[in-house]
């Protein structure tokens, strides 16, 4: 099969699949529906790892483009339907129809009494398109539409249970704040076109040397083109990637079905805009000011996310901060310059991540769609497999591995990767000390969170069944789902197989692709598709380190664990009673910072007054009622006023009449001077 | 100049003024045979048209008669919408037992009237021929002798009229004293060089008296009542054929005999125009009867073939033509409409009564929503065609404002030709409707297919005509 044939399959494939679940699903049934979505979502990935060994062992070129169509030529702005493949886009085409491919087949367990299974597949499979269109967009217009195609299925996903009112405003919130992010991705790309002449990824990086002095005057202000290009692009993807600011979607994503929650909004989706980032990174290194941006913007997030994911009570909930949390730790990796970390850590946290959340959704489906874990407990020898897999999960997450020997779970290796080239960097970035800061406390807190939700959940008492009144949020997740039994059960072998898959990920991905992604084979690895220039001597120093430096996260990671050792396990309800103590700190943990509200006085009913403002004052009162309105209303009192005139008496006519001429002649006179 | 090529010259006329006099022989003897006389008045007519058309060119009688191309093409577009008002009335009458056979020799005698109208070239002539179709027309206004509402029509339109004769006739009286002769020849020698005071104030009375009959604002106050009370098919008549004769007569006065002073009565023109729509777009909004409101709407529409003739020239002329002939058709054909429908033998003329229409007689409410829709301007209906022609040589004669505050009318005027579209198309239907008489709908179809597609056509040979007549109009 030739590598062009290859790509453009992997790419139609899931197309062909939502296009088959989405119009014929009525026709051919969701049985047939989920095996043609799940099997062409298989093809896809075996042929993903197929290009991934190919592009990798050289046996295909190492970077090479398929057009495929036009899509818009008007005048210098070129765009085509086209598929770029290089290291960048195999490592992202991996990633993707692998997690896709699994969370298809977990959805048959998860989803198999849900009346519309044929439309989810539909949904997940177009999805899958979108985001495999804009991972091997040649062109920023390529690029914007997977954006928006990714945009569009999050936003169906969500709301895919839309007689759910939360479901509904959940999808909207998600919809609305991407809007705010693809604004300043449009104006961003327009940017570019505007320095470059040309949107084409091929012709905009040989040029940023050229043009890297670029500037637009703004009155007196002065704005670099690329720094300014970059800042605006990265805004978009602080929406799409739920970054500080813009992360308010994110966990109320989670109202989506679970499966969702661990492709879109964990695994694939919410990294587009480290993807983004990376593949962008020969234009970022000519914009030191966005750069600096990136990392500040990627370490708050890190530690801010970290510490609502500590008060936190529904799993996915927890799940969720976690995942806004680690995607701070990509953006601080790409903002001072280690893309190779970046996309490591991308790379390795869509394993653990997407299996965190299918474990959970695991839980969920055992618990009878009850997502509170102070309702949960004791589940580890009713649901074993879910529970080791969870566990495995939580290694790979908190980083936990042997730095001597260079041993460990998935996240040991793109974690300190992470951290520690922060800390390389701090030498000569002002912002990076900064960010390897608030990345060792944030590794403390996703230690302590971690561990937490597996304590809750696993161990402890059980907490489930002595009282009926399981949350009601809880049917939440499930609208056609009838109450069985309710003893904790463990999943059919559909949704554990998945898991299965997943942990082998989470434990491997980290050590058997390290020297490719971050060490020394990195430079064949990535060829031409990552900057090199502050990367290269990044990454070559992180093995000389301070002994301090190394082991610092590994000493955060181990306080986090005692700490929630201690409050969950062997002070088991110490961390209830803090809770119901409602102190300012915890509630201020516990209400997200207060972001929602924050927003929702600000720009809801800000937006809302202005809106009122200008609709009734202004288009109301002024412009329908100087406009249209009054027009009317004056034309109608004259109408009026010329039908009284009309009485019906001649001499009134005739009085009329003669008024007319005299004033037509007065006026003539008046005019014939 | 021999009497046969005399008689040539006058043709038409002699041929009309012989039928009626016959046809009135016939009825007298046999006043039974209503049809046979309705059928000989529309046959003259249509021979008249006939003959309108071979006849030789020339002056007669001294110049006060004129026959030349603007005559012919005024007086072919008269006579046939002459013949449809025959052909629409006589039945008309007959199915209210109100048939007589003066109907059609009235309308005879107002189309000689007409006819000589449009071939004044002399005051005199032009006073004989308006006075003979007025008082045609005041007969057929109250033709409906029961109808107290009809009688009152023609009393009023008598009266008001009988003062408008006066303010003409004072006109007449100054121009004549001024420029020492009553024909336009005389006048224009006259006016060559520059204009006396006097000589432009008859114009002005004269003007004034002229816009009665075309029911030009602020001469308009007789026309919502005259229209609501004279019979249907007469209000179609009136509503057409007269003001296009009218329009003509002032056309060649203003143009053959004051052309010099162009400058001085476009002012009067347009201030007559702007007015004429503005009272008709504005007025017209809170009528409920649609014979008063096409009253409001030939208001309106005088106003843009007012603009026209401001414009002068051959080129303001042209349009006038071109749009007065296809408003005649316009208002025709929603006449015939109006006359067609009928709810137990009473006339259908509210808004009110129309509603829902199309649910019941789908023929006739989308013949009516053209001729509204025409009426409004709208592409491609022909109502659009006409405007098009008076906007143009209105800007091309540096009269931009006034196109501008015509279209600002017509803007006001869509509210109540598209709330007559809406009252048929949208709102719900009450009680049955009888089913039209064949001649009624047959015109109004007519009509309509002619408002568009045919005027697409029918403009290829109306445009030349038009700009022929216009030009032998302003040349004299």
């Amino acid at each position: 099969m030739s590598p062009q044939l290859a790509v453009t399959l992997i790419v139609f494939a899931p197309l062909a699949g939502a296009l088959v679940a989405g119009l014929f699903g009525r026709l051919i049934g969701h049985r047939v529906a989920q095996i043609v979505t799940t099997g062409l979502l298989f093809v896809a990935c075996a042929l993903a790892w197929v290009t991934f060994r190919q592009v990798f062992g050289g046996a295909w070129p190492h970077a090479f483009t398929v057009t495929l169509a036009p899509f818009i030529h008007v005048g210098r702005f070129v765009s085509d339907w086209s598929i770029r493949i290089d290291s960048l886009s195999a490592v992202m085409l991996v990633v993707v129809t692998s997690v896709s491919a699994l969370v298809h087949l977990y959805s048959w367990g998860y989803m198999r009494t849900d009346p519309h299974r044929a439309r989810f597949f539909a949904y997940l499979s177009l999805f899958t398109f979108a985001m495999l269109a804009l991972v091997t967009a040649a062109d920023f217009m390529q690029l914007f539409f997977g954006w928006e195609g990714v945009g569009l299925a999050s936003y169906l996903l969500i709301g895919f249970w839309y007689e759910k009112p939360t479901a509904n405003a959940a999808a909207i919130k998600a919809f609305v704040v991407n809007r705010v992010g693809d604004a300043g991705f449009a104006l961003g790309i327009m940017t570019v076109f505007w320095a470059f002449g040309s949107i084409r990824f091929a012709d905009v990086f040989p040029l940023v040397a050229s043009h890297a002095d670029l500037a637009w005057r703004f009155g007196s202000a002065q704005f670099r083109l690329m720094d300014l290009a970059c800042v605006l692009l990265f805004i978009g993807a602080m929406g799409k990637s739920a970054q500080f600011l813009l992360h308010t979607w994110l966990p109320d994503a989670m109202e989506g079905p679970t499966p969702v929650s661990a492709l879109i909004h964990a695994a694939t989706m919410v990294t587009a805009g480290v993807y983004m980032v990376c593949l962008l990174s020969p234009m970022f290194e000519a914009a030191p000011v966005a750069k600096g941006v990136v990392t500040v913007v990627g370490a708050i997030t890190c530690l801010f996310a970290a510490t609502i994911g500590l008060a936190q009570n529904d799993i996915k909930r927890v799940i969720a901060y976690s995942t806004c949390s680690q995607l701070g730790y990509m953006f601080f990796a790409a903002g001072i310059g280690a893309y190779p970390a970046a996309m490591f850590h991308l790379f390795t946290h869509a394993f653990f991540k997407a299996l965190l959340f299918l474990g959970a959704g695991s839980v969920i489906e055992a618990m009878h769609h009850e997502q509170d874990m102070r309702h949960m407990g004791a589940l580890w020898n009713k649901t074993p497999i879910t529970y080791v897999v969870m566990l495995l999960g939580t290694l790979a997450i908190t980083g936990v591995g042997i730095p001597g020997l260079d041993l460990g779970f998935a996240g040991f290796y793109s974690k300190d990767a992470i951290i520690n080239a922060a800390y390389v960097a701090s030498a000569t970035q002002g912002t990076a000390m900064f960010a390897f800061i608030c990345g060792v406390v944030a590794a403390g807190l996703t230690s302590f969170y971690s561990w937490r939700l597996i304590f809750m959940t696993f161990h402890g008492h059980a907490k489930w069944g002595a009282h009926e009144a399981h949350g009601h949020d809880a049917h939440a997740d499930h609208g056609a789902h009838g109450h069985g039994a309710h003893t904790p059960h463990e999943s059919p072998w559909v949704m554990i197989l998945p898991l299965i898959l997943l942990s082998v990920g989470a434990v491997f991905a980290g050590g058997v692709f390290d020297e490719s992604f971050v060490g020394g084979d990195r430079a064949g690895f990535w060829g031409s598709a990552l900057s090199a220039t502050t990367s290269g001597t990044l990454l070559d120093q992180i093995h000389h380190l301070p002994q301090w430096v190394v082991l610092a996260p590994l000493a955060v990671t181990a306080v986090g664990f005692f700490a929630a050792w201690y409050y969950y396990i062997a002070r088991e309800g110490l961390a209830a009673r803090i809770a119901a103590r409602r102190g300012l700190l915890w509630a201020f943990l516990y209400n997200k910072w207060y972001f929602d509200e924050l927003y929702d006085a600000v720009f809801v009913r800000g937006a809302k007054a202005l809106g009122d403002l200008f609709w009734k004052g202004g288009d109301k009162k002024l412009i329908d009622g100087l406009g249209p309105d009054g027009v009317s209303e004056v034309s109608y009192a004259v109408g009026r006023g010329v039908s009284r005139v009309q009485t019906g008496y001649v001499y009134h006519y005739a009085f009329v009449m003669l008024l007319g001429v005299a004033g037509l002649v007065s006026y003539a006179l008046w005019a014939f001077r | 100049m021999t009497p046969v090529h005399l008689a040539a010259l006058a043709a038409p006329q002699l041929l009309l003024a012989g039928a009626s006099l016959v046809l009135l022989v016939v009825g007298a003897f046999r006043p039974k045979a209503i049809r046979l006389v309705a059928g000989l008045g529309v046959l003259s007519l249509l021979a008249a048209v006939g003959v309108v058309a071979i006849e030789p060119l020339g002056r007669a009688f001294g110049g006060d008669l004129v026959a030349d191309q603007g005559a012919a093409f005024a007086e072919a577009v008269i006579y046939l919408a002459s013949a449809a008002a025959i052909l629409l009335g006589q039945p008309w009458f007959a199915r209210r037992g109100q048939a007589r056979f003066e109907f059609p020799i009235l309308i005879l005698i107002a189309a000689l009237g007409m006819g000589m109208m449009c071939r004044a070239a002399d005051l005199i002539s032009l006073f004989v021929a308006i006075e003979l179709q007025s008082l045609s027309l005041y007969i057929l206004a109250a033709f409906e002798k029961s109808d107290g509402k009809s009688a009152e029509a023609g009393l009023k339109y008598f009266v008001l009229g009988a003062l408008s004769t006066g303010i003409m006739l004072y006109g007449v009286s100054l121009i004549y004293g001024f420029a020492g002769g009553t024909s336009f020849a005389r006048i224009a020698a006259a006016v060559a060089h520059g204009a006396s005071g006097g000589v432009l104030f008859g114009l002005v009375f004269l003007i004034c008296g002229l816009a009665f009959k075309v029911s030009a604002a602020p001469f308009h106050m007789w026309t919502p009542d005259v229209y609501e009370g004279a019979p249907t098919p007469v209000v179609g008549f009136f509503a057409g054929a007269p003001k296009l004769a009218a329009m003509v007569l002032l056309a060649r006065v203003l143009t053959e005999s004051f052309g010099p002073a162009l400058a001085q009565w476009r002012q009067i023109l347009v201030v007559m125009a702007i007015l004429s729509v503005a009272v008709g777009a504005l007025a017209g909004l809170r009528q409920s009867n649609l014979k008063r409101l096409w009253a409001y709407s030939s208001i309106a529409s005088i106003g843009y073939a007012l603009i026209g003739l401001a414009a002068g020239g051959p080129e303001g002329v042209q349009a006038m033509l071109v749009y007065m002939t296809l408003y005649v058709v316009d208002v025709t054909g929603f006449f015939a409409c109006l006359a067609a429908l009928a709810r137990e033998g009473r006339p259908l003329e509210s808004f009110a009564d129309v509603s829902g229409l199309v649910r019941q007689r789908p023929g006739l409410a989308v013949a009516m929503t053209v001729f509204a829709l025409s009426g409004l301007g709208l592409p491609p209906f022909s109502g659009l065609w006409g405007k098009f022609y008076v906007f143009k040589a209105a800007i091309s004669a540096g009269l931009a404002p006034a196109a501008v505050a015509a279209l600002i009318g017509s803007v006001v005027a869509a509210y109540y030709y598209l709330r007559l579209v809406k009252v048929m198309w949208l709102d719900a239907p009450e009680g049955q409707i009888d089913a039209p008489p064949a001649e009624a709908a047959g015109l109004a179809y007519a009509a309509a297919f002619f408002v568009f597609p045919v005027v697409l056509i029918a403009l290829m040979a109306l445009d030349p005509a038009a700009r022929a007549a216009a030009l032998a109009l302003v040349q004299g």
